[in-house]
């Protein structure tokens, strides 16, 4: 009898893996969580924008332009009569497809220098990492400008530049963890038993990596979104027509006198964007490094 | 500390000749014939390959750059605007002393402040300022800064008339745009330094400390805070160069002539000795900001300073 | 009871919220140490033992720690009823901790002189330079150089961080030292160092002190009384040579069963079944039951209360309630 309280009590302590725990500290949050339904409302509404838009992002209707925000133009029409809600709908697919394609060049491009560097270390490490400090020497924004000012404005050129201005972050976040991992013995192990360098990269150092590199793609998106929305407010990233939330918001300032709707809007759909982002890249840190949550 | 600080400086410069290399590889590349720019679509030809040659643009890429780096050196000459014909350097002196008035104010807000509440909300942990304070940091760091500023001109300049909507030379102009900017950065050392108080605050040292019997305030002050200051200061130095973008959209905003609307009307200009002197100059300020964060660094870390 | 006791711990209850449910961390216990007595404390991790050192220098966190219930004598005072100002001159005054963890039981940017000044000039009215000199005088006690005064934390190892926090801890010449696993950190070699230094200061200062391990060769060297704790609660208390002569709890034996005897050749050590209990659970009956080789139905419907074997040793156990 006593030896079956024993075993119960065991197997109950230690069932749980290491994921499902990190999955209900996640799920516990409430933030996180409301983070991650924003964060899937926004995507339903990229993905179904011609379903949920009731008119054209670029139908003009110049009978009923300036109109406040009513039952017909639930966020009221601009200076060509076109529809804010609209536009507003169709343009989560621009900052969402921005915000994803540049960090996804950033992950790509810094991770694989920074595992190179974390890797082999001495020479390659110091160069890698002195060119990864000397981009950071230039503010991220600024960099992100010149890039712009170099290609010309325009989505594609938008994406490269925004991605190409926050590589060291990644670059470093993988290098450090490459360096802590490389120590580890079963990599050791590896070694030993002939696994190739590629392989251990792939097989063993990158897999280690994913826990830091998400919550920082998870935040790194949001900083690329408020960045590519913040170029194209300042008229160098995507132009006018297209109905992104930055170029609204610029078209929205010269007529804050009388139509401030059309400057609530486009600003908000940034704002809960960054903001589900930052919040499901917050839970998820504090999911998976216990040690900082209290 | 003497050698920290020496190779500190070493690689300021370090730093400054390569970033002077990256500016001028990207001016060597930007598309468009300057030429063309200074002397208009009209122009003959022969005019403008004298220009070119006047210019020093036929020589080989690293003749340029060496001419442009003696320039710099020795003259302080930035090079020459498209458009205006006057010194880069000139046009960015007159303009960049709001851009920093701005900056300095800015950063000085969100550090007071921004400190503060973070002490706060992690002494009073799960309280209702807590509550508080962490939904302001965290709207203070997702809302685009060119959004609330065009918010509070709405606000306080449209709706309330209480501050003008646009310029930087009175107090009341630059109040607006130096709270706007400050709100960015004062959200992110908030949320700083609750968090790095919070582990801090956690430590058998301090547990010790009021184990001796010493006060709760010092015991914050003198163990909890001297110590979560270390992060502090790294995301403070970090705060500056976000600061000095966040300055280029509230000059756009509220019409304020600085560095950053400077560039952004030469990049739609082409003007581009104009943009990349000022993308030096700016990463110029970052890096001895740096510096400085890094001598701070070392004056609160013992760890550094002796070593 | 008799008053020359210096703390009476009695019927303590300290309770966690934790996300998994309320921890019962400190479960009616009773203690006491006289003068100049060390008392061994001694269980496995997540016994209480920490949480009991805390409540009595009310250092416990709240929230998410709070006292349930019960009453803390030091010296005929109730120290969970004065006001926290005749507290703060009461701890490190009267009552010194040792933490566990001697890294990081140092602030790492205050030189170590500061730290132990920090702790004279609290409780002593001389000025800093005073306070400067017998910090120095301090360390050459604990066996560090004066001119290593004005070093960081950093530069020492972690014995010689330990010795640095019991100069702290004895500056002010406390009646009462709690000592925290103080050597549970630390090589082997210097363990046994550090613990003589620890017994020789004890003698010298003539205080008394807690001593909490899970070592019980440790006790055997320098302790005088030993409770052992399972669970929250004390469940035997004896003076040294009687609990090792005579260990009476089914787990106070099962810990002695498990230590190596040099005198006889075994193969195998006995060990005890299964595992502490989770914090969240709340055991019926006497918590050691699930893994009592000797458990009745009474263990699990009902706590046993205290039975003295002898004057000065009792146990928590039905087994000796009748004889």
């Amino acid at each position: 009898m006593n030896k079956n309280k024993k075993d119960t009590k065991t197997k109950v302590t230690k069932s749980r893996g290491q994921f499902a725990i990190v999955l209900l500290s996640f799920k516990r949050n409430k933030l996180a969580m409301a983070g991650l339904i924003i964060l899937f409302i926004l995507f339903l509404t990229a993905i179904f924008a011609p379903f949920i838009a009731p008119y054209g992002f670029d139908t003009t209707d110049y009978d009923n332009t300036f109109q406040q925000p009513s039952a017909e133009h639930l966020f009221g029409t601009d200076e060509f009569g076109r529809d804010i809600f609209s536009r507003v709908v169709y343009g989560s697919r621009l900052s969402l497809s921005v915000g994803f394609i540049a960090v996804a060049i950033s992950v790509v491009i810094g991770g694989t220098l920074g595992a190179i560097a974390g890797f082999y270390q001495k020479q390659i490490d110091n160069l890698i990492m002195r060119f990864m400090d000397i981009l950071l020497a230039i503010p991220q924004f600024l960099l992100a400008i010149s890039i712009v000012a170099v290609l010309g404005p325009g989505l594609f050129n938008l994406m490269i530049a925004v991605g190409i201005s926050s590589i060291p972050r990644y670059a470093r976040i993988v290098r450090a963890t490459t360096m802590t991992i490389k120590g580890e013995e079963y990599i050791e192990a590896a070694v030993a038993s002939g696994t190739n360098d590629t392989g251990i990269i792939f097989k063993h150092i990158l897999p280690n990596c994913m826990a830091p590199l998400i919550v920082q793609i998870s935040l790194g998106i949001a900083d690329a979104i408020l960045m590519a929305a913040g170029l194209s407010f300042i008229g160098l990233g995507i132009q006018p027509p297209a109905p992104e939330w930055g170029a609204m918001l610029s078209g929205g300032r010269n007529y804050i006198r009388g139509w401030a709707y059309m400057t609530y809007f486009p600003g908000l759909a940034i704002f809960f964007t960054t903001l589900s982002l930052n919040l499901v890249g917050d839970g998820l840190r504090d999911a998976l490094d216990p040690k900082l949550k209290n | 500390m003497s050698k920290y600080l020496v190779k500190r400086i070493g690689y300021l410069f370090v730093t400054i000749a390569i970033v002077s290399f990256i500016v001028f590889m990207m001016l060597f590349f930007t598309p468009g014939d300057p030429a063309t720019l200074i002397l208009g679509n009209m122009s003959t030809e022969e005019a403008r390959e004298a220009m070119r040659e006047q210019l020093g643009l036929n020589s080989p890429f690293l003749v340029q750059y060496f001419n442009f780096v003696k320039d710099l050196v020795l003259h302080q000459d930035l090079g020459t605007s498209y458009i205006t014909q006057r010194p880069v350097l000139q046009e960015i002196l007159e303009v960049v002393p709001n851009t920093l008035i701005l900056s300095f104010v800015a950063i000085v807000i969100a550090v007071v402040f921004g400190v503060a509440l973070g002490i706060i909300s992690a002494v009073r942990q799960y309280s209702l300022i807590d509550a508080i304070v962490t939904v302001f940091a965290m709207i203070g760091i997702s809302a685009p800064i060119f959004w609330y500023g065009l918010l509070m001109i709405l606000l306080f300049s449209v709706q309330l008339g209480w501050f003008p909507p646009s310029g930087f030379d009175t107090p009341s102009q630059m109040f607006l745009p130096c709270l706007a900017l400050g709100i960015q950065s004062m959200s992110m050392i908030a949320r700083m330094t609750r968090s790095s108080m919070l582990e801090i605050i956690r430590m058998d040292f301090v547990k010790m400390a009021r184990a001796k019997g010493q006060k709760e305030v010092w015991v914050i002050l003198s163990h909890v805070f001297r110590n979560a200051l270390i992060p502090v200061i790294t995301v403070i130095g970090l705060q500056f160069g976000m600061l000095l973008c966040g300055a280029l959209f509230l000059e756009v905003i509220f019409s304020i002539p600085g560095l950053g609307r400077l560039m952004i009307e030469s990049i739609k200009m082409r003007d581009y000795p104009v943009v990349m002197g000022g993308v030096f100059f700016m990463s110029l300020c970052v890096t001895i900001v740096n510096l400085i964060t890094d001598i701070c660094y070392a004056l609160v870390d013992p760890k550094i300073a002796k070593s | 009871m008799e008053n020359n006791k210096l703390l009476q711990i009695m019927d303590l209850c300290v309770t966690y919220k934790t996300q998994e449910g309320l921890v019962h961390a400190v479960n009616n216990l009773n203690l006491e140490i006289s003068d100049k007595e060390t008392l061994g404390f001694v269980g496995e991790t997540g016994a209480g033992k920490t949480t009991t050192a805390m409540a009595i220098m009310r250092l416990i966190p709240c929230p998410p720690g709070k006292i349930e219930k019960g009453k803390i004598f030091f010296e005929g005072e109730d120290l969970l009823k004065i006001s926290d100002r005749k507290m703060r001159k009461i701890q490190g005054k009267d009552i010194s901790m040792i933490f566990q963890d001697p890294m990081t039981s140092l602030n790492p940017v205050m030189r170590i002189s500061e730290q132990i000044m920090e702790m004279i000039l609290l409780h002593k009215k001389i000025n800093k330079k005073e306070a400067y000199a017998e910090a120095c005088k301090l360390l050459e006690l604990v066996g560090i150089k004066k001119e290593r005064a004005d070093d960081y934390p950093h530069q020492f190892s972690g014995g010689m961080k330990q010795r640095v926090v019991i100069a702290i801890s004895l500056a002010c010449s406390p009646k009462l030292i709690i000592a925290d696993e103080p050597t549970t950190a630390l090589d082997v070699t210097i363990q046994a160092q550090v613990l003589s230094l620890m017994k020789d200061l004890k003698d010298e200062f003539g205080t008394s002190m807690i001593l909490i391990t899970h070592d019980l060769g440790v006790v055997a060297e320098i302790c005088d009384k030993v409770a052992i704790m399972y669970a929250g609660s004390v469940v035997e208390y004896a003076s040294k040579e009687k609990l090792y002569l005579n260990p009476s709890h089914p787990y106070t034996k099962g810990l002695f069963n498990s230590i190596p005897k040099l005198d006889t050749d075994e193969e195998f050590l006995e060990e005890i079944d299964g595992l502490p209990p989770e914090p969240t659970d709340v055991i019926s009956g006497c918590a050691f039951n699930p893994r009592c080789p000797y458990c009745m139905e009474r263990c699990e419907k009902e706590k046993p209360g205290i039975t003295y074997l002898d004057k000065e040793h009792y146990v928590c156990c039905f087994l000796y309630e009748n004889k």
